[in-house]
Parts: C-alpha cells; structure tokens; sequence
C-alpha cells in the first residue's frame, strides 16, 4: 500500500516537472508546482504511517500552509503582469535579456 | 487487498447503470419543443444578466487570495483542538484528567500568540482598504 | 550550562533575535499602515533600521554570554551568529537603500520595509535551522517576501517581469526541495539533522537508495536557491529587472542565508555520506566558477554583469562547503562578510548613478566618472577591487579569498585541483571587475554625456560605510575568522560523532 502510494506520488511529480518545463503559460506552470507540491505531501503522509509516527503529517499542514500563502503572492504577481503585459503567456514576457 | 474495493466497483456500476436509466427514460418518453427561454442557461431561475465570459473585476481575486490565506490556518486550529486537553496540562493526563494544580496555560497562549499574529495581518488587510468593495 | 529546547522559555530565549525581528516587522506593517496619509516614509525606514540593530545588539549579548544549546530543532552556535550578523548588515543597507529609492526614482510602498524585515527573520530561522521543518519553512517566509519585493515597484513591466520569473523557479526549486526532504524524512525517520546524521551514519552498508535520491533532490533545491550553475538561468533576469536595493538584499542576503543552511544541512545532517555528495558539488563549485565568470566577461549592462558575479561567488562559496570541516564553514562565513559589503556597495553605486529606475545601464555610461564623481569612482573601484579579492585595496576581500583557499588546501581531503581552479577564474574576473574601474579613471569623459544625478544622503552612507568596513577589517581581520571558528559547524561523520581530521580522512575515501 505505502510502495503504492509512493509510487504514485512519483508519477505526479513527474507530471509536475514535465508540466513546468513544456507549458508556457505562466498560470499552468504555477498549477503543475502545486501539483508538484501535492505530490510531495501525498509522499509524507505514506512515509508518515511507514513510520507510524505523526512527523511528516505535521509537515504536511506547514506544506499546505506556505503553498496557500505562495499561491496568494503568486497569483497577485500574475495579476501584476498582467496589467502590464496583457498576456500570461510566458512567450511574450521577455523584456528582460541579455 | 483489491477485494476489500469491491464495494467501491459496485457502487460506481450502480451510478452508471442509474444515470443510463434516467437518461434513456426522458429520450423514450419527453417530446423536444424547444422555445428561446427554454434554451438559455440555467441561473437559478433567475434571468441571465449577460455572456458568462465576460471579465471579472479584480475585486473577486483579491477576496479570494485574501480568503485562501485566513482559511488555510484553521489547518492548525483542527490538530490543536485535537490535542487541547493534553497541552492545558503540565503532566500527562490520567484516564480522570488532569491531576489537580497542573492545569497550564500553554495550549491556550500558543493559539492566542497564533490567532494575534493572524489580527496583525488582518487589521493591516482592512486598513488598507482590501475589504471594502466599493 | 545549555539551553534544554524541549522547555518552551528556552526555546523563545533561542530564537530572540528572530523574534524580534519578525515581531518588529508588525509593529512597522501596522505602524507603516496607520500613519497620516502622505507622511514620508522615513521614519518606517528608520524603525525597521532600529529593529536590526536591536537583533544585532541580541545576538552580541548571546554570543558574549556564551549561551550553548542541547539537541533540538536551533542551533545556538557562533556559525548562525555570524551569519545572522552578515545577514543583518545586508538588510540594514538595503533599508537604507530602499528609503533612497523610493523617494527619489519609484514610489516603493512602505510596506517593503516590513516585508525585508520579514524576509530577514525567516533567513535568520534558516541560519539556524536544525530541523528540516525550519529549514523549510525559514526558506519560504525568505521566498516568499522577496518574490514580493522584486515585483514591488508596481509602474515598471521590467520589475514584475523580474517578480514572475523569480517566483515561478523559485516555486518550482521549493518543490524539488521538499520532495527531497520527504524522501530523506522516509529513509531515516527523521527531520532533525543530528537524528538523520545518526540515522545515515548507523545503517552498515551505506544509505539506501531512497536516502541518495533525497539527498540529490535536495541539492537541486538548495542549487537553485544559491543561484549555482546549471541552475543559474533566472539570477541574471530577475537581479536585472528587480529594483536595484531589492537586487542587492537578494545577491546578499538571501545567498548568506541559503548558503548557510546549505551548508548546516550537508554538513550536520548529510556529513556521515560524504562520500555521496563530494564529487557532486565537486563539479557544481567548478562549474559554476567557470561559467559565471566567463559569462560575465561578455555582459556590459552592469546589473547582470554584478548578477554574474555574483554566481561566479555562489562557485568559490561552494569550494568551502566542498571541504566539509569547521574551517570552510568558518571560511564562508568570513567570505559571505567580505561579499555581502562589496555587493551592496557595488548595487548601491548602480542606484547612485541611475536617474530611473527603468532603463538598463551600460558600463560605458560611466566613461571618465572619477572626473566627475571622484568619491563615487574611488568607492566602486574598492568593491570592485574587493569582489576580485586584491590585496590591500580590495580589504577583506583578498582575506576571505585567502581563507577560503586556506580550507579547502587543508582539508582532510585536500580541495588542490579545486583550489587551483579558483585562482585562476579569479585571475579570468579580473577581466570584468578591472574593465569597470579602467572605464570609470582612464576614459575621458563624453563632452555631450548626460550629467548624473545627486547621490542621496542614505545611499551616499551606505557607499562609504561599506567602502571603509571592508578596507578597515582588511587591515586586521584574524579575530573575526577566529571567533567565527572557535564554535561553528561541526560535521558528522560516519561514526556519528563530530569529526576529527583521521574519521574523515577515511570516509573521503
């Protein structure tokens, strides 16, 4: 059961990783490190009851907390860009290079 | 292992079978006699105010960042009350509770240091102006 | 007599400084809100500035005291002194900065007071962080204030830009970190460091591979946080378009801070698999040396040259974490000091001489200054003359490029080829540190070029206060390297007991 969960848990933050590295629309991408975080706190909570200790379910809360906190400033900073770009798509978002 | 599932499998083929039933039921027996209102979308019963892609004032976002992060913390509030009795007491607690004279304010000063900290935040968000609508 | 971190008074006599940091933080958030409307905003820098100084003076009476700590989730050591200090010298100058800045190009809202405040206290949790919980969270309350300040100038597309792209790959480095934290959490059993050092040093046949996958996973995310190469590909853009005291409190404060816990994490927690995670950060530090250096020999918008730099530095840190004893840790430190003033002062001159905040700066721009601005040239060619690590002139600088050479020669296991390699990317920023100080005293000035802008009162202090710290501690600077390694870092090894020279000799090999 926990190899399953593991194994799992894997798979989704694969899926995150390729998400963020193929995806250019910068909303996406902030939706796939989400994916990537969920994944990791699915991986805790199977590590939590291998373990048949409570610790890494206490991570677990911490995890959901920041991610809502960095979710908030996150998508205040796309609403940012927004405003100046007209766009989210990370394409069109290149005054900066060298 | 897989066997203890097989309740789950049982209730999703029953789902499926119902909604088939329903569904073959009002095409064997309802005649289409579609009129302008009929067709439009369904808002409550009351009637559609526009195209539902138009923007949406940032307002809307504002309040929803603003609720993601109050909401959020009631994720300690749940393990905290949780474990309430045993933080109020200095010493194990006893199938009787608490022994007597070591009742401590510990649990309760930590929720109180989380909730006033959560106010700081809150009162600076309505000083700002962030709540206000208009 | 140590502090028992279990008892919830000791715990709050550990973190002070922190917490009074964070809780000045909202005192000034709430004070910065509540002012009249249109008051200036000077006073709230100076507030947050006092805050500093309070922590400052906090972490001076413990440190004098002597205060030690049992197991727990802090360290109380002279390493998270020292980088606490480091840490908070580079706000203060950014505070300072930031006041300029907002008065004079961009208004920058009050709140970038409170949120540097913010971000400091969760680096000075990361300095000390023992618990992978902290590390974590310390990481983030940094992050996530600093996403904010790099997008804090709300009129300008370049800063919001600089915002998106910083917290998109900062997000996406968290994760890998994380993922990592939990796979280690699942070999071991464990988020305190001293309990994963014991744990990984106990199990006969080495660590599993759940434990080297962590482990690898969260070298990523600590790479990515300290800006080393291949995972360098935002510093240039987000230190280009972030407002230029934010560019300096990041390319400080926030590498002190993330080298810091990177080093306590591999050193405390990871020191019994040495073996592991050598040759990898082997080839990160040499990396990262060749390619920041060689990248900015070609940039002549100076934000991004100092953004190069700046990685080429995350490489020469990199070496002293290579090394794994006291020594480097204590060199680092050291070498985060010397880095930390030449930085801010370099950034501050940026601010100095830019009359907006919008437009790029060219090197070339600043053709013949030490005829117009002498003062302002003579400061820059000290930090650029430190950064490069020139004797005398540069002050510290040469010291802590010393030092760090120092450690990694006298290892256990002897960092020679890396060491080598660093005098010589070192001789290569010459190239780029020198061109800057050559254009400002040997090129004459353009008679049709724009004149440029008063230096305001704060930058101006900020300049000369950083000039004079590094010349003035490179005079003398033993008893800070001392100090700083009398208690610091101390490395497990396989045996699970601090190491001396001989145990770690062994697991080198």
């Amino acid at each position: 059961m926990i190899a399953e969960a593991l194994f799992f848990s894997a798979i989704l933050f694969t899926i995150g990783v390729v998400g963020v590295l193929t995806r250019r629309n910068a909303l996406i991408i902030f939706m796939c490190v989400e994916l990537m975080l969920n994944a990791v706190n699915l991986s805790f909570v199977a590590l939590s009851k291998m373990h048949g200790a409570a610790l890494g379910q206490v991570f677990v809360v911490f995890v959901m907390t920041v991610a809502a906190a960095e979710a908030a400033v996150g998508l205040a900073i796309v609403i940012a860009v927004y405003r100046h770009f007209g766009t989210v798509e990370l394409q069109n978002i290149n005054l900066l290079r060298g | 292992m897989v066997r203890a599932y097989f309740p789950l499998l049982l209730l999703f083929g029953f789902v499926a079978l119902n909604a088939g039933l329903i569904l073959a039921i009002g095409a064997l027996t309802v005649r289409s006699r579609p009129t302008p209102v009929k067709s439009q979308p369904y808002e409550s019963g009351i009637a559609p105010l526009g195209d539902a892609r138009e923007r949406f004032s940032v307002k809307f976002y504002m309040v929803a960042m603003l609720f993601i992060i109050f909401d959020i913390e009631t994720v300690f509030m749940i393990p905290w009350g949780v474990a309430f009795r045993q933080l109020s007491c200095a010493v194990a607690l006893t199938p009787a509770g608490c022994p007597a004279g070591q009742v401590s304010f510990f649990g309760l000063s930590e929720m109180l240091v989380f909730i006033g900290i959560l106010l700081v935040g809150f009162a600076y968000v309505w000083k700002k102006g962030a709540l206000q609508w208009d | 007599m140590p502090l028992d971190l279990s008892v919830p008074a000791s715990l709050v006599t550990a973190l002070l400084p922190d917490l009074i940091v964070m809780g000045g933080a909202m005192a000034l958030l709430l004070w910065g809100v509540w002012r009249p409307e249109g008051a200036s905003g000077r006073p709230v820098g100076v507030g947050a500035i006092g805050v500093c100084l309070a922590a400052l003076a906090a972490i001076a009476g413990m440190a004098v005291q002597g205060i030690t700590a049992g197991p727990g989730p802090i360290a109380i050591d002279n390493f998270r002194w020292a980088t606490d200090a480091v840490i908070l010298v580079g706000t203060i100058l950014s505070i300072a900065l930031a006041d300029d800045y907002g008065r004079r190009a961009e208004p920058v809202a009050v709140e970038s007071h409170a949120l540097t405040l913010l971000a400091a206290s969760g680096m000075m949790l990361l300095a000390g962080a023992r618990d992978l919980i902290l590390v974590f969270l310390g990481i983030e309350v940094m992050s996530v204030a600093v996403y904010v300040l790099a997008g804090i100038n709300r009129r300008s597309a370049r800063s919001a830009e600089a915002a998106l792209k910083y917290f998109l790959l900062g997000a996406f480095s968290t994760a890998f970190l994380l993922y990592g934290v939990a796979l280690v959490y699942g070999a071991t059993g464990a988020t305190n460091l001293t309990a994963i050092g014991s744990a990984l040093a106990a199990s006969p046949p080495g660590p599993g591979s759940m434990a080297v996958i962590g482990l690898a996973l969260m070298l990523v995310g600590f790479a990515f946080k300290v800006a080393a190469a291949p995972f360098h590909m935002w510093t240039p853009d987000v230190y280009d378009g972030a407002p230029t005291p934010f560019t300096a409190f990041m390319a400080a404060a926030v590498k002190a801070a993330a080298f810091a816990s990177f080093a306590r994490v591999f050193m405390e927690g990871f020191g019994p698999v040495f073996v592991r995670w050598h040759s990898v950060l082997w080839w990160l530090a040499a990396l990262t040396m060749v390619l920041g250096n060689l990248i900015a020999l070609s940039q002549r918008n100076l934000k991004r040259m100092l953004a190069y730099s700046s990685i080429a530095h995350a490489g020469y840190l990199l070496v002293a974490l290579v090394t794994n004893t006291t020594e480097g840790a204590a060199a680092m430190v050291f070498y985060l000091f010397a880095y930390t003033l030449a930085t801010v002062g370099a950034f501050a001159v940026v601010m100095a001489l830019a009359e907006g905040a919008e437009r790029p700066q060219d090197v070339r721009e600043w053709s013949g200054l030490f005829s117009v601005r002498p003062l302002l040239a003579i400061a820059m060619a000290v930090f650029m003359l430190a950064l490069l690590g020139f004797p005398l002139a540069g002050g510290m600088g040469f010291f802590a490029k010393w030092y760090l050479l120092q450690a990694a020669l006298k290892a256990p296991a002897p960092q020679t080829r890396l060491a080598v390699l660093l005098v010589i990317t070192s001789v290569i920023s010459a190239g780029y540190y020198l061109y800057v100080i050559m254009v400002m005293f040997m090129r004459p000035r353009p008679a049709d070029a724009a004149p440029f802008p008063d230096t305001p009162a704060w930058t101006r202090s900020v300049i000369v206060g950083a000039a004079v710290l590094l010349l003035a501690l490179g005079l003398y600077p033993s008893p800070i390297v001392r100090w700083a390694r009398s208690s610091s870092l101390q490395p497990t090894t396989a045996t699970g007991v601090p190491s001396t020279p001989e145990a770690l000799r062994i697991t080198a090999r």
